[in-house]
This record gives structure tokens, C-alpha cells and sequence, in this order.
């Protein structure tokens, strides 16, 4: 798919954020928005995925780790089809089938219930484990945040995948630079990140999250990396595509007002306008 | 007694798994670094292709559990009761209790009878911990022969279990002709209309030797082995309610929340009667040979005899 596709689609993406944080009246945006990109690569470009055979035994495998960016991942998901992009208003409603985090007994699509951090990375790991195991061609992908990092239990998790030498396993991290508590080096920095995995013997690989050229480039290279796991390490923005919203640890679990709302989906609107005369 | 033979039931654990590995493709085995004590080192060393070292990572070793059972593995995964459900209890709740996965806890090292490792590896909150996690089945076997038969259960049955052995030799009880095990089905063992002796795990055989104890005195008891915590044999239990008036309840694990809290649970609610809760009385472990700690926590025969004549008031 060519890049302005993509782009396209992200933008989609941030929209379904925007309208499902602000139906719900609360969720996470901020980190949602920093890895739609991501979310948009992996769903249209990247995955081997088919909604109308969402448990095919040989699909490749997402796990969302930073399970809090549910809201993103269900945008994706509708967008490629496995359920009504419309039903995203329903989020964290009682009865709807997008829970708060991700459930893999309720929603399509979802392959690992996740949203208590370090969690979702281990699960991704006995995904890849059982993959060699079968020997199975399908990747497994899962995504972490970077204040994430600061949960020991990504670091077992990481230890095992590299003493395993999972090729089959690519982990991605989306360093927007903030977590709830502010900026990530002010809390409890996790930097160098790419030093670390280097040191769990992973591949690392440094990513621009908001360029598809940068992501395709990361998840080639990825894919070609055998004997070892691979780790992208993807740069990005808190809160992307939105002005008022971007690089602000304020948009990372509060969902816009009426007003907000409507203010976000003008400026991505014209964002996507602009993609389509290009 | 010196002719009964003893075994523990983490042995049975580990026997079983090796014998099942063939029957079963999909069983998958997982450790953290105790497989030598946990025993899965049995089933490591027939299909080491399907046996897992985490390493000393209970946390990771569980959620990976759980990434392999989406795959359409029956994964056991492995530690001593205290860091299975202890350290890795928000694992079990959410990647495997909460999205329902064929992951089987099996933790070895239960109670007070891990002896003189001390309080740190005592176990005596597991029961309690698993038996809020909704949807998942709670199952501690009484002797060696108990203990095979729940593990190929826990297989059969789809979703999460767990299961705890302990670490010390104990009297092999069910080794008869008409024993039958079904999980949430409890075993009576004897009928008696004074008081119903409910015990659990390896405090069965002391129920059993304190039964003896009280007939010499002339009380006729009533003796219940509950394998199945939860689902507990809800039916059973009201029966020796009714029947008996009384119940007591013995377990070597904390009286908050386990057995004796699951008894209490059903007959508050189907047929109100008097509870005595043997068991730890909300104090720690500490180090001592198994024997030793089993008669200073009143968990014997003895201690179990004098506790249930005291609460009869004879």
C-alpha cells in the first residue's frame, strides 16, 4: 500500500479515537494517537490478518501491551473490517463489546487481553515460543510504551525471548516521552532503550512512528533478522495529529469534551482533505 | 501405621504429567527454575520439546503460559505454591483467569508442611487467592493416588485450574478398588451423625486418623474429603449440615479464605449450623520438620482429635 494510503487511513484512525474517547467520556488518547501510525501499519501493511477469519490458526499475532491505547487498536481494527467502525462509540459502555482494555473474549480481532502493563509482551513471547514450537511462518508483534519499561516483569520477558532467539517475535515501542506522571526521564527513565534490548540480545532497530517510509524500512529489516528477536524503538509524538493535544502527559487518560471533540475532528478533518487532493 | 506407604503428592504430579505427555500432544509444561522439586523435570526429560524453563520469572513464566494457551496449548505452569499465586497473582487474575485460558496452575510446596524452609516459603494464602479469581477451579488432592487423577482432570477440564501438591511424604489414603474422582465432587468417607469432619489435602489422612480417635470416646463422626474447593459440592456439604448439626472444617493453609471460609460460605447461606475452621490461625509459618509443624499448628491427628472435642464440649 502506498504511503498517502496509509496515511489516509491514520488519519481515519485518529478520528475513531477521538469519537470513541469522547463517547465514552474518558480512555486514553494520547497514547492512542502517538501509535496510530503504527497501528495503521501493522493492520494494512504489515500483518497477515483477515477479518473474516479472525482466529485463523497461521495469522500473524498483535499483542497490545500498553493495553491503555485500546481505543486506537479498535479504530484499526474497524477500519480493516472486523467490526463497524460506528460500533467505536460504544466504547467502555456497559454491554459493549470494547471493554476498557482489550479482551480477547469479547472483541474481533483482539488476540491477547492485555492493559495491566508488562503483561501483554510475556503473552507475545508463549505466542512466538508456540510458533517455533508448531512451526509456524506467522509473526508475532506486540506493543509497548516506553514508560511500560519501568515494569520489571518487560524485562524477564525480553530476557527469555532473547535467550530463545525468537526471530519471529518483533517488539515495538512507542516513545512518545511521556507517562501519566510527566516526562518518562523526570519519573524513571528507562533510557538508553536501545541499549537495553541490545543487551537482552535483541535486534534494535530506531524508528520515526510518524513516517511510513521510517516504519517500512524498521519492519522490513525486522522480518529479515533471523537468530535473534527484533526491538523498533519508534520516536513519536504524544497525542499526534491533534495541535492542542500533542506532547501534553495531560492527554493521556482524560477523553476531549463536546467542544474539544468537535476542534480535534475539524483540524484532522482538514488533515485528511488535504491527504485526498495529493 | 510404619507399613503405610508415603509419598508426596508433588511426585504423583510429576509422574502423571510424564505419563499423560503422550496421550496429550497439546500439553505443555512450564517452569521457573524448580522443576527438580516441582517435578516436571519428569515431563522435561520425556518431551523436552514441550517443556519451558522460565527461569526464576514466575511473572513472565505466567503471562507466557497464556500467550501459549491462545495457541490452543493445556499449559501447567509450575513454581512453589508462595511465588505461583503469590508473585505472580496479578498474572493469573488478568492473562489467565480473566480471558478464561487453558492454563493450569500447579504449585507445589503448599502449607506449613514444606517444613523448615520457614515462613517465607509457606504457603498459606494460595487457596484463598485462586478462590476469587473468577472461573477458576480450585482442587487440592489429598494423597498420591488423588493427585494423578486431578491432573489428568485439570487436562480435560477447559479453562484455568489450580492445583497444589505438597512438598513432604504422606500416607497414601485412596488407594482402593471403588475410588472415584471427579472434580467438585467431595468423598465421604465415612457416615456419622455427631459432628462432619470436612478435611482437605494432606489434612485428610489426619481427619482420618482422628476419627478413630473420637469413636474410642464414643462420638460418631461424620468424615468428608474435599478435594474441590471451588467448585465446592455445595449438596454435599448441606447434607452433613443437616445431618450432623455441626461442622469442622481442617486445612493447613490460613482459616481466612480457605476451606473453612468455602464451608462457611455455603452454609451461612443454605443451612445455618455451627463452623469450627481448623487450620492456621491467621499467623505466619515457621521452620520445623513437617511432623513437627503439623502438631504445633494442632493439624495432626491429636490436634485435630482435641479441637473437635473441644468444640463438641465433651
Amino acid at each position: 500500500m502506498e504511503n498517502l494510503e496509509l496515511m489516509k487511513i491514520a488519519n481515519k484512525v485518529r478520528q475513531g479515537i477521538i469519537i470513541s474517547t469522547h463517547a465514552a467520556k474518558s480512555g486514553h488518547p494520547g497514547g492512542s494517537m502517538s501509535a496510530a501510525d503504527i497501528f495503521t501499519y501493522l493492520y494494512f501493511e504489515e500483518m497477515n490478518v483477515n477479518p473474516e477469519n479472525p482466529k485463523d490458526p497461521d495469522r500473524d499475532r498483535f499483542s497490545l501491551s500498553k493495553g491503555h491505547t485500546a481505543p486506537g487498536l479498535y479504530s484499526a481494527l474497524a477500519l480493516k473490517g472486523f467490526f463497524p467502525f460506528e460500533d467505536l462509540i460504544t466504547l467502555r459502555h456497559l454491554g459493549s463489546y470494547l471493554q476498557g482494555h482489550p479482551d480477547m473474549k469479547s472483541t474481533p480481532g483482539v488476540d491477547m487481553t492485555t492493559g495491566s502493563l508488562g503483561q501483554g509482551i510475556s503473552a507475545a513471547v508463549g505466542m512466538a515460543l508456540a510458533g517455533k514450537m508448531d512451526k509456524k511462518d506467522y509473526r508475532v508483534y506486540t506493543l509497548l510504551g516506553d514508560g511500560e519499561l519501568e515494569e520489571g516483569q518487560v524485562w524477564e520477558a525480553s530476557m527469555y525471548a532473547g535467550f530463545k532467539k525468537l526471530d519471529n517475535l518483533c517488539v515495538i515501542v512507542d516513545n512518545n516521552g511521556l507517562q501519566i506522571d510527566g516526562r518518562i526521564e523526570d519519573v524513571c527513565s528507562p533510557f538508553p532503550i536501545d541499549k537495553k534490548f541490545e543487551a537482552f540480545n535483541f535486534h534494535v532497530i530506531n524508528a520515526d512512528a510518524h513516517d511510513f517510509d521510517s516504519l517500512r524500512a524498521a519492519f522490513k529489516e525486522a522480518r529479515e533478522t533471523k537468530g535473534m528477536p527484533t526491538a523498533i524503538i519508534c520516536k513519536s509524538v504524544k497525542g499526534k495529529g491533534v495541535s492542542f493535544m500533542e506532547n501534553q502527559a495531560g492527554w493521556h487518560g482524560v477523553a476531549p469534551n463536546d467542544e474539544q471533540k468537535e476542534a480535534a475532528l475539524e483540524e484532522l478533518k482538514k488533515a485528511g482533505e488535504v491527504l485526498c487532493q495529493m | 501405621m510404619s507399613d503405610v506407604k508415603k509419598i508426596a503428592t508433588r511426585q504423583a504430579y510429576g509422574e502423571a504429567l510424564a505419563e499423560l505427555g503422550e496421550e496429550f500432544p497439546n500439553l505443555v509444561v512450564m517452569d521457573a527454575d524448580l522443576a527438580a522439586s516441582t517435578k516436571t523435570a519428569m515431563f522435561g526429560k520425556k518431551f523436552p520439546e514441550r517443556f519451558f524453563d522460565a527461569g526464576i520469572a514466575e511473572a513472565n513464566m505466567v503471562s507466557m503460559a497464556a500467550g501459549l494457551a491462545t495457541t490452543g496449548k493445556t499449559v501447567f505452569a509450575s513454581s512453589f505454591a508462595m511465588f505461583a499465586t503469590g508473585r505472580a497473582y496479578e498474572q493469573i487474575r488478568n492473562s489467565v483467569g480473566y480471558p478464561k485460558l487453558n492454563v493450569k496452575i500447579a504449585a507445589t510446596h503448599g502449607g506449613i508442611s514444606v517444613g523448615e524452609d520457614g515462613a517465607t516459603h509457606q504457603c498459606i494464602e494460595d487457596v484463598a487467592l485462586m478462590r476469587n479469581i473468577p472461573g477458576m477451579v480450585v482442587c487440592v488432592p489429598s494423597d498420591y493416588v488423588e493427585a494423578k487423577a486431578a491432573v489428568r482432570a485439570a487436562i480435560e477440564h477447559e479453562g484455568p485450574v489450580f492445583l497444589r501438591f505438597g512438598r513432604s511424604n504422606v500416607p497414601v489414603i485412596n488407594d482402593r478398588e471403588d475410588y472415584k474422582f471427579e472434580l467438585g465432587k467431595g468423598i465421604v468417607l465415612k457416615e456419622g451423625t455427631d459432628v462432619t469432619i470436612i478435611g482437605t489435602g494432606i489434612c485428610v489422612d489426619s481427619v482420618i486418623q482422628a476419627e478413630k480417635m473420637l469413636a474410642e470416646d464414643g462420638i460418631n463422626a461424620q468424615i468428608v474429603n474435599i478435594h474441590t474447593i471451588k467448585p465446592i459440592d455445595e449438596e454435599l456439604i448441606e447434607t452433613c449440615a443437616l445431618k450432623t448439626k455441626k461442622i469442622v472444617t481442617v486445612e493447613e493453609h490460613s482459616v481466612i479464605g480457605g476451606l473453612g471460609s468455602a464451608v462457611c460460605d455455603v452454609v451461612c447461606r443454605r443451612c445455618p449450623v455451627p463452623v469450627m475452621k481448623i487450620g492456621v490461625q491467621d499467623v505466619f509459618g515457621t521452620s520445623g520438620s513437617c511432623d513437627v509443624l503439623m502438631h504445633y499448628y494442632r493439624l495432626d491427628a491429636q490436634g485435630v482429635y482435641e479441637q473437635v472435642k473441644e468444640f463438641l464440649g465433651k
